[in-house]
């Protein structure tokens, strides 16, 4: 027994295991086409962007249009809802990240951070929480409020209460003239 | 489950062909002279209670393939044009749709007798295990399933339950859109929601076939929780139990028929009616009846991802339970205290179910993540516990002794009064 484990290996060793070693490596590798199928397809990709009038959006009023298959809400915030926004202390809040993807990551959640020019605030309209669309002023903060689950949002769309663990999504977006932005 | 037969078969073509293949000898072993206890309650029916909900959901799901369109531009119609074009589409459909409801019921029922008579225990773990398998892909299942008639309720269902898994913390956003292929719940995602719900009965049923070769290696466990000692303790299986199963089978198709035919939307939702609309989230979100309970765990926790983690190991505490219960008696019968805890812990989960459909406000949360604690407790503090304080009642010697003799459980009440008239 001794001497046989002792023995070098032979050809026919090293045979079994090059040919195991191809035989998992192969079934690998051809294992990766069919979880990547599942990904978002070239044709999904390719509606990357949109862009918006912002003209026929009065002061104290918001739409709601379709990109990427999510609701983005774009609303016109009136000077009120800007204060309110601003008066909110740093350490209030749960997220304390603005979750703008137009600034560097770990920006602060400051109002200034969250509306490019303050009187518009362009926010991807889905609770972070599981994915509902929340309804406009409504709930504690009178920002938004998730039916679904009981999150409320302030004026800036940043997450005060409710089991959502981050403020809502901030776009990347650019502001093609005072009365046009494109979203993505 | 094909031992080398011991069977003569008479008719020369059978025995060539059973000495080739023995499958006459396999179902005559396993089905007609199974030995199986002779005190099974009516509990013990909705096995195949179960079985037959599940063969009632294949046929009817194949047939609504044939008319059903996975697209979102034309799912919502092609449903309604089932209900409203194809020969008994309507028919076919409030099948299929109650078919999930009572195929939960049947087995919801059917975990419950196992809690209650303790057939979780050695030597049926794997068994059991088997169970909490089936009961996970018939979740999946069924939630896919909701989702393609593309009404405001499956998008937002959909949406709502891929969304659990951007929980994960770093790779939970990923995960999603790979499991969405695309940026929400759309297209392809009712596309591939269609091509598995199709595939999973299918895994489902080599789940059953290994669940009941699992359960005829040991064999059935009983009311008294006692092994079988002799044949005595038996009866063949056919003609005694598979009459009364069918017996009881009737009896549930009564009430199954009764839903489709005459409440065929009671358990569904009239949100789903109103087709898919991906920027407007209905006011008041709940699955289908049968997720509630784990619904309530899921909003009962205020953190996103302790919620998720806490509704899977509801499901989890069962998958380890048979290591969970320490007591060496199987039988809540001779348990006087763990009898007690088992119809708490049916009212629990009675409450979450009841509290999975109520918004999440108020005294609906408090209550909710009370009952969800005691869920927990029954299964980790409470279990392992009473295997080691609790006295049981004397066992009888064998099930015949409990049958015909008395000592215990109904049965032998029974025969008890039988001997006073």
């Amino acid at each position: 027994m001794a001497t046989s484990d002792m023995s070098e290996p032979t050809r026919r060793d090293f045979l079994y295991i090059a040919t195991g070693a191809v035989g998992v490596v192969g079934t690998a590798a051809a294992v990766w086409p069919f979880v990547d199928q599942m990904n978002p397809d070239a044709s999904v990709q390719a509606l990357a962007s949109i862009e918006v009038n912002l003209d026929a959006i009065e002061e104290g009023s918001a739409i709601t249009v379709l990109w990427r298959g999510k609701p983005v809400f774009i609303r016109h915030r009136t000077g009120k809802e800007i204060e309110e926004a601003r008066a909110v202390p740093m350490d209030e809040l749960r997220d304390p990240l603005a979750e703008n993807a137009n600034l560097p990551a770990g920006s602060p959640a400051t109002d200034e951070n969250r509306a490019e020019k303050p009187e518009w605030l362009v926010m991807v309209g889905v609770c972070t929480h599981l994915g509902c669309v929340p309804l406009g002023q409504q709930g504690d903060f009178g920002g938004w409020f998730c039916p679904c689950h009981g999150s409320h949002y302030d004026t800036a769309g940043r997450i005060r209460k409710g089991p959502a663990p981050r403020n809502l999504d901030v776009p990347e977006y650019t502001f093609l003239s005072d009365t046009t932005i494109r979203v993505g | 489950m094909a031992g080398n037969t011991t069977y003569h078969y008479k008719n020369p073509v059978v025995r060539w062909f059973d000495s080739r293949l023995p499958l006459v000898s396999l179902v005559r072993a396993q089905l007609y002279d199974f030995p199986t206890p002779k005190n099974l309650n009516y509990f013990w029916t909705f096995g195949g209670i179960a079985a037959i909900c599940l063969v009632v959901q294949l046929v009817s799901g194949i047939v609504l393939a044939m008319h059903y369109t996975p697209h979102v531009d034309m799912a919502f119609n092609s449903v309604e044009h089932i209900m409203r074009d194809v020969n008994y589409g309507w028919f076919l459909r409030y099948l299929h749709a109650n078919g999930a409801s009572f195929f939960f019921i049947a087995v919801y029922i059917h975990i419950f007798r196992g809690l209650y008579y303790g057939s979780y225990k050695a030597p049926r773990e794997i068994l059991w295990m088997l169970g909490v398998l089936i009961l996970l892909a018939m979740m999946a299942t069924a939630f896919m399933g909701y989702v393609l008639p593309w009404g405001q309720m499956s998008f937002w269902g959909a949406t709502v339950i891929t969304n659990l898994f951007s929980a994960i913390p770093i790779v939970g956003g990923t995960i999603v859109e790979w499991l969405w292929g695309g940026f929400a719940v759309g297209n392809p995602t009712l596309n591939r929601f269609f091509s598995l719900h199709y595939l999973l009965p299918f895994v489902i049923f080599a789940l059953v076939v290994l669940h009941v070769w699992a359960l005829h290696v040991p064999g059935n466990n009983n009311p008294t929780g006692v092994e079988v000692k002799s044949a005595k303790d038996t009866v063949p299986f056919h003609p005694y139990y598979t009459i009364k199963d069918l017996f009881a089978i009737i009896v549930f198709m009564i009430f199954f028929l009764g839903f489709v035919f005459y409440a065929p939307n009671m358990l569904g939702h009239p949100d789903n009616y109103t087709p898919a609309n991906p920027l407007v989230t209905p006011a008041h979100i709940v699955p289908e009846w049968y997720f509630l309970p784990f619904y309530a765990i899921l909003r009962a926790i205020p953190d996103k991802l302790g919620g998720v983690i806490a509704m899977f190991a509801s499901i989890g505490v069962l998958f380890i339970l048979p290591w969970l219960d320490t007591s060496k008696v199987r039988s809540a019968t001779f348990r006087p205290l763990y009898k007690q805890f088992f119809w708490i812990l049916l009212l629990v989960c009675v409450g979450l179910t009841y509290l999975g459909g109520k918004p999440p406000e108020g005294g609906y949360v408090i209550a909710a993540r009370i009952l969800t604690a005691y869920y927990f407790l029954h299964f980790l503090v409470i279990l392992p516990l009473l295997g080691l304080f609790e006295t049981p009642k004397p066992l009888p010697a064998s099930i015949s002794e409990s049958v015909l003799k008395g000592g215990s459980g109904k049965p032998a009440a029974a025969a008890a009064q039988a001997e006073k008239r």
